[in-house]
């Protein structure tokens, strides 16, 4: 029997997220290069429902893992349904996305198993019969290839964007969905999860903006933030941060780009000073085009830019500042 | 209440990272720092033990260089220090790291421990997690906000794009704290000189070995990543890059 990949789907609240299609991308593509089979898994009070839109896609089977104590998410109950289910399921790897609430439990989960996890990879490779998996270091400024040394599984979480999800392939016949009902003792589950919430809504709405200044650390100290603003204003645009300068009180938190802030893709996005963590360039990847200044060369952010500039952003700001106001007199 | 705070130290942010002999980290002499949210963790005890009262201890793993953060702790205010001292602590996995840590502090009865939600370096955003499933407690993570109940706490958490969630919890427990929990405080001339005298326990490797394993995880490589995306540089003096910028912005991005 050949051996089984299973990929977890993330599922909130009846929805699945999208990063879900991501992982799914991942372990076809995995079992395509190793013959391995297919199968996806969905945790959850009820999910029959979300099974079988997993179930259209090229997969051999789907397990609806089903439990009222799974809702709400908590660590101990998804800990206490999955550790049952692969003890019955053999599956060689476990495949998940890396999101807030898989980091949440899937260390738990590998610690209560005595395994481990390779977690927030950004790909992998098959080197003759070895996987060796693929994550960022160093705040993205090398990537380190990283195998297993115990027994299966082997669990592995894949960042936001390493895959396309819309690239997951559709299934020629939809795969069978079987339930599988497991059993949690009321005491296992130790937290109390309340609703989930959006803090004060938000004054911008940088979602809409054409073009976006964006600050980060580089910027040194509150007052320096003028200078970006100016920047923005002659362009015509909107001022952005990263988490840092908003943790900082520079600039109100619903100025944040990235993971726990705004997803933004406007025409253009200038990065002064910010140096390209991914919980940063999740939130501005799809703009048109980037243009990053930055004194360090091997800033992560210039991976990404289309036009970049070495140098401080002190010296190079001002003059620009003043060539846009001439470009913008003179159209 | 009683606090534990995981710190590590980790490479400064902008040192220039070199490849060591076996290509499977980077060359020693660097410019290290506390773990940008481990600074956090330890100013969200202190203030806790300010509200509550009771004793706020902080532990590294790594080699002699990595006292600076005890050091810099105990002139913030922490109380007293665990060192698991020695070069062989960093080569751990995380899952041994927080064994070690589980076997220095098993005659210890803390309420609380705190780690970063992750580090800058390895970034596997695990070990607070597995040291509450080594010890049996639960754990809540990337928290945003911390208050004591009558049951234990309440934590805040914070979920991706905005979100969050309150969660009640009983205590001990493990908590990953997010930077920007609070405002980080300085330390203070006063402190750092009584920080000489608090007291400072050092592990040695041997007294937790035998609660570690092997590693389950090897690094085969390291390697700076390819680039994906063509990108054209601008250089000249910030005058010629300022109007090569303006004629990008122009003609290519047509924004002006
Ligand atoms: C096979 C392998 C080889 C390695 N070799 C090296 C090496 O040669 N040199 C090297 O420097 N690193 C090495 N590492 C990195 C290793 O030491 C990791 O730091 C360790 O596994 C913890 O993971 P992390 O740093 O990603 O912690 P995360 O899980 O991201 O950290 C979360 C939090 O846990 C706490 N924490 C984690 N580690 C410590 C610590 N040591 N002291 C205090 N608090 C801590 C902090 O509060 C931190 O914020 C290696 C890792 C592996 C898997
Ligand atoms: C769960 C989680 C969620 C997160 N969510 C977000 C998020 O939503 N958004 C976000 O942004 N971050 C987020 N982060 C934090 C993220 O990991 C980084 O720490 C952060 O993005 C770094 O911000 P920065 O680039 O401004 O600062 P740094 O990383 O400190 O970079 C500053 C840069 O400025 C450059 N610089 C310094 N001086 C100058 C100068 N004079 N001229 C030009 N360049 C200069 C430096 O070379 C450096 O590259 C999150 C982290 C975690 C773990």
């Amino acid at each position: 029997m050949p051996d089984t990949i299973l990929v977890v789907v993330e599922q909130r609240e009846g929805k699945l997220n999208r990063v879900s299609w991501e992982t799914l991308t991942a372990g076809q593509a995995i079992a395509a290069e190793t013959g391995w089979t297919l199968e996806a898994a969905v945790v959850g009070g009820s999910v029959a429902t979300l099974a079988s839109e997993v179930a259209t896609k090229k997969v051999a089977k789907v397990h609806a893992v089903e439990s009222p104590r799974l809702e709400p998410y908590t660590p101990d109950a998804f800990v206490a349904a999955l550790k049952q289910f692969l003890s019955s399921k053999k599956a060689k790897l476990v495949l998940m996305p890396h999101t807030y609430q898989v980091r949440d439990f899937v260390p738990k989960l590998a610690t209560a198993m005595d395994r481990t996890v390779i977690s927030d990879c950004i790909g992998y490779k098959k080197e003759g019969d070895k996987l060796v998996f693929t994550r960022q270091m160093f705040q993205g400024k090398l990537a380190a290839d990283v195998s297993f040394a115990c027994d299966v599984p082997w669990f592995v979480t894949f960042q936001s964007g390493a895959f396309r999800g819309d690239k997951v392939e559709a299934a020629a016949a939809v795969a069978p969905v079987e339930t599988v009902k497991v059993e949690i003792a009321e005491n296992v589950v130790r937290n109390k999860p309340h609703e989930v919430f959006k803090e004060a809504k938000q004054a911008v709405d940088l979602t809409q903006a054409e073009i976006i200044v964006s600050v980060g650390r580089g910027i040194k100290e509150q007052k320096n933030i003028e200078l970006a603003k100016q920047l923005a204003e002659a362009l015509g645009g909107e001022l952005a941060a990263s988490r840092p300068i908003c943790d900082s009180g520079w600039l109100p938190m619903d100025r944040q780009i990235g993971s726990s802030g705004q997803t933004v893709a406007p025409k253009l996005y200038l990065a002064l000073g910010i140096s390209g963590a991914i919980q940063h360039i999740v939130g501005m990847k799809g703009a048109r085009t980037i243009i990053a200044i930055n004194k360090d060369a091997e800033a992560p952010i210039f991976e990404i830019a289309d036009y970049a500039v070495v140098g401080n952003l002190f010296d190079i700001v001002p003059p620009l500042i003043e060539e846009v106001k001439k470009a913008k007199v003179g159209s | 209440m009683k606090i534990l705070v995981c710190m590590k130290q980790v490479p400064q942010k902008d040192a220039p990272l070199k490849l060591n002999e076996s290509s499977a980290w980077i060359r020693e002499d660097v410019s290290y720092e506390v773990n940008e949210p481990d600074a956090y963790a330890l100013e969200e005890a202190l203030r806790q033990k300010e509200k509550h009262s009771g004793e706020v201890v902080v532990i590294t793993a790594g080699p002699a260089r990595s006292r600076q953060v005890l050091r810099e702790a105990l002139a913030k205010g922490a109380d007293r220090a665990i060192h698991l001292e020695d070069p062989g602590f960093v080569g751990l996995d995380a899952v041994n790291t927080a064994r070690a840590f589980a076997a220095a502090i098993k005659d210890e009865k803390f309420d609380l421990i705190f780690t970063g939600l992750q580090s800058d370096d390895y970034g596997y955003a695990q070990t607070g997690v597995i040291l509450a499933e080594l010890l049996g407690w639960p754990h809540a993570t990337i928290i945003m906000q911390i208050e004591k109940s009558d049951s234990g706490i309440r934590v805040k958490r914070e979920l991706e794009a905005g979100y969050f969630q309150f969660v009640d919890m009983p205590l001990p427990a493990v908590l990953t704290i997010q930077s920007g929990i609070n405002k980080l405080r300085y330390a203070t001339l006063i402190g750092i000189k009584q920080a000489k005298n608090k007291p400072q326990r050092k592990v040695p490797l041997a007294e937790v070995q035998p609660a570690l394993g092997s590693n389950m995880q090897k690094i085969e490589r390291l390697y700076i990543p390819q680039k994906t995306k063509n990108t054209e540089f601008l250089e000249g003096s910030p005058g010629e890059v300022a109007k090569k910028l303006a004629e990008k912005l122009r003609n290519e991005v047509r924004v002006l």
